[in-house]
């Protein structure tokens, strides 16, 4: 195989054509639009399409389009919120080969599934509405032109962490790490947080994390769902990268003088130095509930050794300085300890036998607790070859048609197994990598893991 | 209720009543059997006996020769014993009725004084000289007394607790060496004897450790010499003390806990609850003790203690007195007693009499108001997890903290959960180990009240609270997860009616993830009831109801639970896959998975259906028909009419 070109952004734009339903007023319906420098007619020519597009589609099903296949481009539509759509185009990889003298251009359509890229627009929405707002509140309270400042503020930065090439069943499971911990530690935990949430009346929900796992949520699943994708992929690998820059003192240098509190607790949102009043430090603004109650809260997140604490607060009581002290002195001995007590459990669990012959992603629908063995820890990138993650992409797709239980088993190419199964509300894919097993062979196997 | 705060010590509201002191009235008290003896006229006019009941209630007359010193009755109340001089106790047979033969024992050797004497045991009794001990046996058919042991001894006097059988005699001039003794059916143990330390040794020296200021009582199921010391050693200005001396076996009385009164003058001392009373003369206050309560400790082996609340009078006692000739109750009088008279004496463990006012009562701990006056509500909880009559109390206690108005911290009321549940697993602990080894150490033994169980904070402090329209629906789940968590953390197993109000809580708060991640941490443990509840929840949340399914597979004793809530749910093929997966194929009802399949009207799942029964059915009969007794006839007639007859299976035949 030769070099194949990665899938990159083509375009990304939101729009409501009713806006601009006149004749020449065409540009009023753009709300927002990558590349920004594209010329305003350019602009207006891929609204149209995918209006059109939109509009020519209804006429066959009751679901709206969400995917448009051409040779060089794939384009992903969205309606998150009625009449605004929200579109994205990404190039499909191309591999060139010489033949015969000829530069011959091989568009490797397969490469980009429909369901993983429409996850990620729907994720990209997501995230907006999470530290914006759903657009029709920011419309009602505002006016267009704020929409489309905030629009301009978010997006732009937001698109360049995508990392489109990596996207994969992951981005359409967008699920939930969950931290295994016993019933005596959890319920410790939990009791922790009411304590917090007792004390500390200006508290309205919390969430807490270990690493990148989550133990508790007092948010709506929904709205935690997108919160946990934001502070595991966002919030704690900058937080991490700053502290590691900070911490690593230059060598022969002195060493950073130890702070005179007992307690390893510190803010990862929220004042950076307890001895500095003047600065609180960058706290993110975040929108919850927006269905119901509509909230705006201020996400203060908390870290002490592996252990987080989230705490939403609400942006008209969020009190001085003072405040913070006071939350740090609660928190930081008794989450040190908690934290330190977790990890004794945890790498307990984690010294194990790993040694399995096969990888394994497990989804469940209703808590949306996902577990993989198939992606690196650390970096979310997938293990094993693109083709067989796209097969579990692809097994997924199929089993989202049906309501039944389902089960699917395939043979790659390169004679490795893949085993897909939907049952109870769960999604279970093996890969048993296994030459010259047969179809009776690996079904047993995987009925054994099953039981296990 | 309102006059009744402020007092934490009352005395019992039904005194015994006997007649008063007067010229012609003696009255004495026994502290074996608690009977208080009014002696008319020596005796001839009547002896009333007074006992803690009917039983030990009697009275008759008897000789008067001479002034009565001492007057007890054996423990079964056959045999008076008199004592009308210092050489002799003249003894009665009451049996008999009519018999009113006395026979006497009189002390050995010339210049022998006998200080007292205490019947022991049955009809053994011990008489405490100025030179030791006597100990006989009385035989009342012969009229004779046997001496069964004699200790030499010199002896200041004597202080005798009954109910453990000690006896406890000063020695020396000074008085401060004491001397235990224990009586066990007609024998008679010496313990090491101890030395009480005094704050001053007078020059000559004389008697200075004071029979009224030395008692003996049970405390925590310990025995302790406790002696009041009128001066601090070495600091005369600081008020008097209390020292508890806790009596060993193999080795002397080891000084272990001191109270500061802060007070000087005259006290008495009761022992109510294992608590020690201090009544206090001058002032007029009681003050309560209590060793278990901490202290602090200078060296690790005596432990000061301060009062448990500041002294306070006596709850003022009024005696209803009745007209003797007007039956009546308009008759009725109150009079107010007057407390802490110079007419009261103390006896242990808890009685104060009255001789004047011919009144014996028992002194009681009030524990309701004692709420209010501890304001350390873990303090509270300490203590009162040590009082007999607690429960209540203390379920009252829970119940002021959780709602609005005294509401406590989360974290007090972490702590208070937490003792209680010590209580508790302690309590359980033992239970089951009555269980396995010998049942009848532990049966006769009540269940202590401080012992509060999960009904009992269910009925008296959650079904009370939840109802609660004040009190804020995330405290509530607080407070439940904080008492589960409790549980836990003692290992004990979480009743259900406790997950169902934890559940009932969030749901009626919408608070479904929150219950949804409860369950997926086994905060609530899988039993069938909560399956079925959460069963009951899926139409107002929907992964309720594979919540309850995943629950009851875990179960794997709800296997036909499970056929149920999927046949319902019209999953006639998951039903079959999986009473397959669990081996029961063999054993189902067909009726059922077809009746299921027929109403889905689902034609081709009921051709599966029937088709998977009619396998079945060859496989375990040889022919694929159904039965009689499965009535699956009319299911048989809609797969004809509906496939035609053809298209059931053809049995092969083999013969």
């Amino acid at each position: 195989m030769t070099n194949r070109s990665c899938i990159t952004l083509y375009n990304f734009f939101v729009y409501n054509s009713n806006f601009g339903p006149r004749e020449g007023e065409e540009h009023k319906k753009i709300l927002f639009f990558h590349p920004a420098d594209t010329n305003i007619d350019t602009k207006i020519k891929a609204v149209g399409l995918s209006e059109a597009v939109v509009k020519f589609t209804e006429t066959f099903s009751d679901k709206p389009c969400d995917a448009l296949h051409t040779q060089k481009t794939r384009q992903v539509f969205l309606q998150p919120e009625k009449d605004f759509w929200m579109v994205m185009t990404v190039t499909i990889p191309k591999s060139e080969t010489e033949k015969d003298g000829q530069t011959h251009i091989e568009y490797h359509e397969d490469d980009v599934q429909d369901s993983v890229y429409g996850a990620v627009l729907k994720q990209a929405y997501n995230m907006f509405k999470l530290f914006m707002g759903p657009f029709t509140s920011i419309l009602k309270l505002t006016n267009v032109q704020h929409l489309m400042q905030r629009l301009d503020h978010f997006f732009p930065r937001y698109l360049q962490t995508l990392r489109l090439g990596q996207a994969d069943i992951m981005e359409v499971h967008n699920g939930i790490q969950f931290l295994p911990l016993d019933k005596n530690t959890y319920l410790r935990i939990q009791c922790f947080i009411n304590l917090i949430e007792a004390t500390f009346s200006q508290v309205k929900y919390t969430a807490f994390l270990y690493n990148d796992q989550l133990v508790w949520s007092g948010l709506e699943q929904d709205d935690m769902r997108i919160l946990y994708k934001y502070l595991t992929t966002s919030l704690f690998p900058t937080a991490l990268e700053s502290e590691m820059c900070r911490e690593s003192p230059k060598s022969g240098g002195p060493l950073p003088p130890i702070t005179s509190s007992s307690h390893f607790g510190k803010y990862v949102t929220g004042p950076q130095n307890l001895n500095d009043s003047n600065n609180l430090g960058k706290i993110p603004h975040i929108y919850v509930n927006t269905d119901t109650r509509y909230e705006e809260l201020n996400l203060i997140a908390y870290r002490a050794l592996s252990a987080t604490v989230c705490l939403m607060v609400e942006p008209t009581s969020i009190p001085g300085f003072e405040w913070y002290k006071k939350i740090d002195a609660f928190l930081g001995p008794q989450l040190s300890t908690l934290a330190s007590d977790i990890s004794e459990q945890y790498s307990k669990r984690a010294s194990l036998p790993s040694d399995q012959q096969f990888k394994y992603i497990y989804f469940n629908h209703m808590n949306l607790a996902q577990k993989t063995t198939i992606h690196n820890r650390k970096t979310l990138s997938a293990i094993i070859s693109p083709e067989i993650v796209r097969l579990i992409a692809d097994i997924n797709a199929s089993f989202v048609k049906t309501e039944d239980d389902a089960e699917t088993v395939m043979k790659t190419v390169s004679d490795c197994w893949v085993v897909g199964k939907k049952s109870d509300q769960r999604e279970f894919y093996v890969v048993i990598n296994q030459k010259n097993a047969n179809l009776i062979e690996i079904n047993g196997k995987y009925n054994h893991m099953m039981v296990t | 209720m309102a006059d009744d705060e402020g007092f934490y010590v009352e005395l019992s509201p039904n005194p015994t009543r006997f007649e008063s002191v007067s010229k012609v009235t003696n009255v004495f008290f026994d502290e074996v059997n608690k009977q208080v003896f009014a002696v008319r006229s020596g005796g001839a006019t009547g002896v009333v006996v007074k006992g803690p009941d009917e039983k030990t209630s009697i009275s008759f007359r008897m000789e008067d020769k001479g002034d009565v010193i001492s007057i007890k009755l054996s423990n079964d109340m056959k045999v008076l014993a008199v004592q009308r001089s210092q050489k002799t106790v003249e003894f009665i047979n009451l049996s008999e009725g009519t018999d009113t033969n006395e026979y006497s024992q009189s002390c050995k050797g010339k210049t022998t004084r006998i200080i007292g004497f205490n019947w022991t045991y049955l009809n053994e009794i011990v008489f405490i000289t100025d030179h030791g001990i006597e100990f006989y046996q009385v035989i009342p058919e012969k009229k004779i007394l046997k001496t069964l042991k004699t200790v030499n001894i010199s002896v200041n006097w004597f202080v005798f607790l009954p109910e453990s059988s000690l006896l406890l005699l000063s020695s020396t001039t000074l008085g401060n060496v004491l001397q235990p003794f224990y009586f066990k059916g007609g024998t008679l143990l010496r313990l090491p004897k101890f030395e009480v330390d005094l704050p001053v040794t007078p020059k000559p020296p004389k008697l200075c450790l004071l029979e009224r200021d030395v008692t003996m009582s049970n405390i925590y199921g310990q025995v302790y010499i406790i002696v009041l010391r009128h001066q601090q050693r070495g600091h005369a200005n600081m008020g008097a003390e209390v020292v508890l001396y806790q009596l060993q076996k193999e080795s002397p009385a080891k000084k272990t806990d001191v109270l500061r009164l802060n007070m000087s003058g005259r006290f008495a001392l009761n022992v109510v609850d294992n608590l020690i009373v201090v009544h206090h003369q001058a002032s007029k206050t009681s003050m309560i003790f209590d060793i278990k309560l901490g202290g602090e400790s200078h060296d690790g082996y005596v432990t000061y203690h301060l009062p448990v609340l500041a002294p306070l009078p006596i709850k003022p006692f009024k005696l209803k007195i009745t007209g003797l000739h007007v039956p009546t109750h308009t008759q009725t009088t109150e009079i107010s007693c007057e407390l802490y008279s110079p007419n009261w004496i103390v006896f242990q463990p808890d009685i104060v009499i009255d001789a004047k006012l011919g009144c014996l009562w028992h002194v009681h701990l009030k524990l309701e108001p004692l709420v209010t006056m501890i304001p350390d509500k873990t303090r509270l909880v300490d203590f009162l997890l040590l009082r007999s009559e607690c429960k209540m109390v203390i379920l009252s206690v829970c119940k002021q903290a959780l709602v609005p108005g005294h509401q406590c911290k989360l974290s007090t009321i972490s702590v208070v959960f937490d003792k209680l549940n010590q209580v508790y697993r302690n309590y359980l602990e033992m239970e089951s180990q009555a269980g396995q080894a010998d049942l009848g150490i532990v049966r006769g033994k009540k269940r202590s009240q401080a012992v509060i169980d999960q009904a009992d904070m269910y009925t008296h402090v959650f079904s009370v609270f939840v109802d609660n329209k004040d009190v804020k629906h995330k405290f509530i789940v607080a407070v439940l997860m904080e008492y589960i968590r409790s549980l836990n953390q003692f290992q004990i197993p979480v009743q259900h009616f406790l997950y169902e109000l934890v559940i009932n809580t969030l749901v009626q708060n919408n608070f479904f993830y929150q219950l949804h991640q409860f369950l997926q941490y086994h905060v609530l443990s899988d039993s069938k009831p909560l399956a079925c509840l959460m069963l009951s929840l899926e139409s107002v949340y929907t992964p309720a109801h594979q919540l309850a399914l995943d629950m009851l597979k875990r179960l794997s004793t709800a296997n036909e639970e499970i056929v149920e809530v999927l046949l319902s749910k019209h999953q006639v093929l998951t039903a079959l896959r999986f009473i397959r997966s669990v081996g029961q194929i063999d054993t189902v009802s067909a009726r059922k998975f077809l009746e299921a399949a027929q109403t889905t009207e689902d034609k081709m799942l009921f051709y599966t259906v029937f088709k998977f029964f009619e396998e079945r059915n060859l496989r375990l009969r040889g022919h694929p028909r159904f039965v009689p007794g499965e009535h699956c006839e009319e299911y048989v007639r809609h797969f004809e009419s509906t496939f035609g007859s053809e298209s059931l299976m053809v049995p092969m035949v083999t013969s």
